[in-house]
């Protein structure tokens, strides 16, 4: 019942629903990349430079070695989508229990955590990204480490905030006059009334940080294995004067991702924002 | 044995303006099967007062006997235990209930806390809510498909749910509808004649006080000016600010509202940030002397056989 009002909710705003849909096509592509295109994508198939349309086999063209840069999208789809997935649910776990437990406790404790996040806040984040995954070291698992740790710091004020408001309501003092411990009352009772902004606000770090990872690969920097969208930007670079599509195409892909992220983030907070729902 | 000693119970509050006296030195005494009516104006700690008994605020000085033991030291496991004896139902029915949780889930957690199997609670469960006259398929629900009544009859099942002895209400019927009043009210008095449960009932409504109070405590300013059987307060005030606060009260009857004498209080209740010195009240008091300016006075008896802190009475 109330997962059906939720969805009715959610799908009011077009752009949501557009957006869901076009998330949906990509991580139906990216899991079945391996079906669709089963043949390595980085494996030379035709000449190189075809521009889109000019070969049929080649809808989107080849790049300068000659590669299906369709089956490079498909496939890359798969990295970038995994990759913000993971860095978000990074940048969750730390920001939500540096939130709480500043939040709940109060004092001190809020004191140090917040400073901490102001810190992290004052460092440029690409800059703060580029310096992690150089000194660790560029693999997938870094990356997502380095985003997550640059991401975190608004879903720890959010929660923080949330966590203020409810700490003192008296479904919180009648667990504590319980004798319910602190940790289960964070856990248990304060948390899942403290989620629902922090989704939303999980679902825009997904994009961030597929922005972040593109950036990451363009400069060359990503990891060497993984053909994710922007090592496809970076890699076209060289020929972007000549041959533009093999990095637009790639390109065009990140933006539309994004945009539909973010579009299904605003429809998330439209749908559990409870100021708007209509009572 | 009283069932809850207070000896000079102390809370303090330490905020960017200063120290705030919440109750400064509260000495009351309940038995079993009393219900104590703590009444007073808006900040004059009756709350504060309450929180401090479950231990929800933290006490500075004084001590807090349950049945002969002090709980006001008390921490972890020892304090648990004491839980169990004392419960609070509390004032705003929409807060008091956590949204995401279903009414089952709800009133199950003290028993949960308490280590009980799942089928005692189930069991138990099927009880309450028919103590409270719930159906027993809102355990299912989610608060917000009650009304303010039925979910403040939700909040007094889980208060009851580990049968304590006292139970602590702190404004239960206060953000509920007048005609919703009378249900909670009554619900509250068969269940304390049906299991002889004690409350301390915490209210500023003077008419559900002199209805469900066997005694009445009168709180000014974090301490106690006038403690007494109902009768004795309601028919022979001696405090002045206990005079002043029963003529404060609406009577329905329009001629016995004109025919009453009025002493109305002027200016406001003093910060507790910085209290007056000597009697609390000196500075709105209508009989006040120099001598108020500086001796406190104590509860003591008077003639009407209730006790009283004032000089003059």
């Amino acid at each position: 019942m109330q997962r059906f009002e939720f969805l009715g909710r959610f799908s009011r705003n077009r752009g949501a629903l557009v957006g869901a849909c076009l998330i949906l096509v990509v991580a139906l592509l990216a899991v079945f990349a391996s079906l669709l295109f089963p043949t390595d994508p980085l494996r030379i198939v035709g000449m190189p430079e075809l521009w889109p349309g000019e070969d049929p086999d080649f809808p989107l063209g080849t790049d300068s070695l000659g590669r299906d840069i369709l089956a490079m999208i498909v496939h890359g789809a798969r990295a970038t989508l995994l990759i913000g997935l993971f860095a978000s649910a990074v940048a969750t776990l730390i920001g939500v229990s540096v939130g709480a437990t500043a939040g709940y406790f109060g004092g001190w404790v809020d004191e140090i955590a917040m400073r901490a996040a102001e810190l992290f806040q004052t460092i440029p984040n690409l800059i703060f990204v580029l310096t992690i995954v150089v000194i660790l070291g560029s693999t997938l698992t870094n990356i997502v480490i380095a985003i997550g740790i640059v991401s975190w710091t608004p879903i720890a004020r959010m929660t923080r905030a949330e966590f203020l408001s409810l700490r003192d309501r008296e479904f919180v003092q009648a667990c504590r006059s319980m004798g319910m411990g602190d940790f289960r009352i964070i856990l248990t009772e304060i948390l899942p009334n403290a989620l629902p902004p922090v989704i939303v606000l999980s679902s825009l770090v997904v994009a961030g940080a597929i922005l972040f990872e593109s950036a990451v690969s363009f400069l060359g920097l990503g990891d060497p294995n993984v053909a994710s969208w922007g090592r496809l930007v970076g890699d076209g670079r060289q020929l972007i004067r000549s041959s533009w599509y093999i990095c637009a195409i790639p390109g065009i892909a990140i933006m539309i991702t994004v945009l539909c992220l973010n579009l299904v983030g605003d429809g998330l907070n439209d749908a559990l924002n409870p100021k708007l729902r209509d009572r | 044995m009283s069932l809850l000693a207070l000896k000079d119970v102390r809370v303090h509050f330490n905020t960017a303006a200063g120290v705030v006296r919440a109750v400064s030195g509260v000495s009351l005494d309940l038995a079993v099967g009393e219900t104590l009516g703590l009444v007073g104006e808006s900040g004059c700690g009756k709350s504060t007062l309450g929180k401090a008994i479950m231990k929800l605020v933290p006490v500075a000085a004084g001590e807090i006997v349950v049945e002969g033991t002090n709980i006001a030291p008390l921490q972890g496991a020892a304090l648990s235990e004491m839980r169990r004896k004392v419960q609070m139902i509390f004032q705003d029915p929409y807060g008091s209930l956590n949204p995401r949780s279903t009414v089952g889930r709800s009133i199950s957690q003290p028993m949960v806390l308490a280590g009980w199997t799942q089928g005692a609670i189930d069991e138990r469960l099927e009880t309450l809510l028919g103590w409270v006259g719930l159906p027993s398929d809102a355990r299912q629900r989610y608060p917000h498909e009650f009304s303010g009544g039925q979910r403040q009859r939700i909040g007094i099942a889980r208060a009851l749910a580990l049968s304590p002895k006292l139970i602590i209400c702190d404004e239960p019927v206060s953000a509920l509808d007048v005609s919703v009043r009378a249900q909670v009210i009554n619900l509250l008095e068969d269940l304390k004649s049906q299991f002889g449960v004690s409350y301390l009932f915490i209210s500023h409504d003077l008419s559900v006080v002199e209805h469900i109070a066997d005694r009445v405590a009168v709180m000014y300013l974090g301490t106690l000016v006038e403690v007494g059987a109902r009768d004795q307060i309601w028919r022979n005030p001696q405090h002045p600010y206990t005079k002043a606060l029963l003529a404060a009260a609406p009577i329905a009857n329009p001629k016995l509202a004109r025919a009453r004498q009025r002493t109305v209080l002027q200016g406001e209740l003093p910060s507790p940030l910085n209290p007056p010195a000597g009697c609390p009240f000196h500075s709105r008091c209508p009989i006040a002397q120099d001598r108020c300016k500086e001796e406190r006075p104590v509860l003591r008896p008077v003639a009407s056989g209730a006790q009283a802190a004032c000089h003059f009475v």
